[in-house]
């Protein structure tokens, strides 16, 4: 049986108490929404492109409140693909969201989120940054909601 | 208080342990859990009555139908409805508010017109409202809530001023738990010359219900929030407004005689039943009622808000917990915030404990905007839950408390 500790590793109570990158980039040029319906919770990824390359990035949870996973989360992502090539992120994107199915443990500190593979109920918690950064990469308008991707 | 100790062996989810601890179910007024009676009852429909109802020339046939509409006059008693026609069987409160706003609003509500609502209404008793102005071109008039989480009798009396149509409310509120004055509001919405729909969903499985008394026009309620299995439940109105109602769905059963370009209908009920109705359902619900009868109305509501009244004493013993609703006249829901924990992570954790509870907006967004809130936690009690089961979720609490290092 998992442990609470599992799900709650510190990294994510500390990205969770102290969010990176929690903040409106006034000079993204690339933003999108991701919506959870099913508990309410929305956030806003904003997104510098410099050329290839992800010069900044940013993120609000524009309702004031995010769950922990959700919270945290957006802040490692964040950190893990701030200057890095648009196409890495991509790539680490689907490295996150084959280990929340299921798959290898994803690289650095997204491994934290390995344990919320225990708690079927936070995968969605746990994925809803990501989706939202791709989208933003993919220069989509409309906001993406944990209930329209099919394979969220 | 009722005794637990001998109502719980009723239950057999109740045997189930969670994460290696006994199951402390805490989300009643999501849904209910069954007893053997009602568990038994529908295997017995099954064993012995099933065939399709109203329609049969045998035996069997009249044996399933009598089971039907024993069950009807079951809800009729136990509501104290006008008559057995007044039960209309519908999946459950939703059903039951979308067949009034079909029927009913599609036919009196005209552009210009009002329909009120309030904020804490669930969106089962929103949305419905906001289809049919869109449609029809009406105003959605919304009653505030005041700070302690009623309805703001000040402004529910300037809605009235708009002559509304139709005036829509709860009965118990599924966020805060407030009991509203369901009578006092059905009075004054009629002498403004409104037609009244209760949403019953959280009333009926709690507190002695008498729609005669109340005095509204509809009334709806769920099976599943009262022991009785999911997809049942019914919509309470006055004869006299149903008889001049259109059908809400088209199909066998609600016809009379049908001719190749036209059809006239059934007499009331079965016009709002069109197709093979969920039988087993009602055979549910009538054991349910049975069950709940044998407790006590009475008996059921002081039990709940007693342990509602331990429970906010409790969880308010506990600094950064927020308790949200009145301080009386509640029934057993208590919804809460604890410091910054989100009440999903809340819910996670209590989980681990075998403590079951509701995290999120509990379907009433506009609420929720208004209590400045993006969810909260909620401890919801019934029949079988005791104060060992408040014991569990404070523990649980302050777990969660330590874990995030919440100031304790």
């Amino acid at each position: 049986m998992s442990d609470l500790s599992d799900l709650y590793q510190q990294t994510i109570l500390d990205h969770n108490r102290n969010p990176r990158n929690f903040r409106r980039l006034e000079n993204a040029n690339r933003i999108a929404e991701g919506h959870n319906p099913l508990c309410g919770d929305r956030i806003k990824v904003y997104v510098q492109v410099d050329g290839d390359t992800i010069g900044d990035i940013g993120f609000q949870m524009p309702d004031g409140a995010g769950c922990a996973i959700s919270k945290a989360s957006a802040s490692l992502m964040t950190a893990a693909v701030k200057g890095k090539p648009v196409a890495e992120a991509e790539t680490l994107f689907q490295a996150f969201r084959d280990m929340l199915a299921g798959g290898a443990i994803a690289p650095g500190k997204l491994a934290a989120f390995g344990g919320v593979r225990a708690f079927p109920a936070r995968v969605k918690c746990a994925n809803l940054a990501w989706h939202a950064l791709h989208a933003a990469l993919q220069n989509q308008s409309d906001p993406v909601t944990t209930e329209s991707s099919r394979d969220f | 208080m009722l005794e637990t100790k001998k109502i719980r062996p009723d239950f057999p989810i109740l045997a189930r342990q969670e994460h290696g601890h006994r199951l402390v179910y805490l989300d009643n007024a999501a849904t209910t859990q069954k007893p053997r009676h009602v568990l038994d009852a529908i295997v017995g429909y099954y064993s012995t009555s099933n065939a399709n109802v109203h329609r049969g020339a045998y035996g069997l046939a009249v044996a399933a139908t009598e089971a039907y509409e024993a069950a009807r006059g079951t809800v009729a008693r136990f509501v104290n409805a006008w008559a057995p026609e007044s039960v209309v069987f519908t999946r459950g409160t939703t059903e039951g508010i979308n067949l009034v706003a079909g029927s009913w609003g599609r036919t009196h509500v005209k552009a210009g017109d009002t329909v009120v609502v309030t904020a804490m209404d669930h969106h089962s008793n929103l949305v419905p409202w906001q289809i049919l102005c869109a449609e029809k071109r009406a105003t959605l008039r919304m009653v505030e809530i005041t700070a302690d989480g009623r309805i703001d009798l000040l402004d529910f009396g300037r809605a009235l001023e708009q002559r509304p149509r139709l005036v829509a409310f709860p009965y118990v509120s599924n966020s805060l738990g407030t009991v509203n004055p369901a009578a006092e509001l059905t009075r004054l919405a009629h002498a403004a010359g409104a037609v009244v729909v209760v949403d019953g969903a959280q009333s009926t499985p709690h507190l002695r219900v008498d729609v005669q008394a109340l005095g509204c026009d509809f009334y709806a309620l769920s099976g599943h929030k009262m022991l009785a299995p999911m997809g049942s439940g019914a919509l309470i109105a006055k004869p006299a407004l149903l008889d001049e109602m259109p059908p809400y769905h088209g199909g066998g059963e609600m016809i009379e005689r049908v001719w190749d370009d036209h059809s006239t209908w059934n007499k009331i009920p079965h016009k709002f039943e069109a197709g093979t109705p969920n039988v087993e359902g009602a055979v549910g619900l009538a054991a349910a009622i049975g069950y709940l009868e044998r407790l006590g109305m009475e008996r059921i509501a002081e039990h709940e808000q007693a342990l509602a009244a331990v429970a906010i004493e409790r969880l308010n013993d506990i600094e950064g917990v927020t308790v949200y609703g009145p301080k009386d006249h509640r029934a057993g829901v208590v919804p809460f915030t604890y410091g910054d924990i989100h009440p999903h992570d809340l819910a996670t954790i209590l989980d681990r404990d075998g403590v079951c509870i509701r995290a999120g907006h509990h379907c009433t967004q506009p609420l929720m905007r208004r209590l400045g809130v993006a969810a909260t936690a909620r401890a919801s009690f019934y029949i079988y839950n005791d104060v060992d089961d408040i014991d569990a979720l404070v523990t649980a609490v302050r777990k969660a408390g330590e874990l995030f290092g919440v100031p304790a």
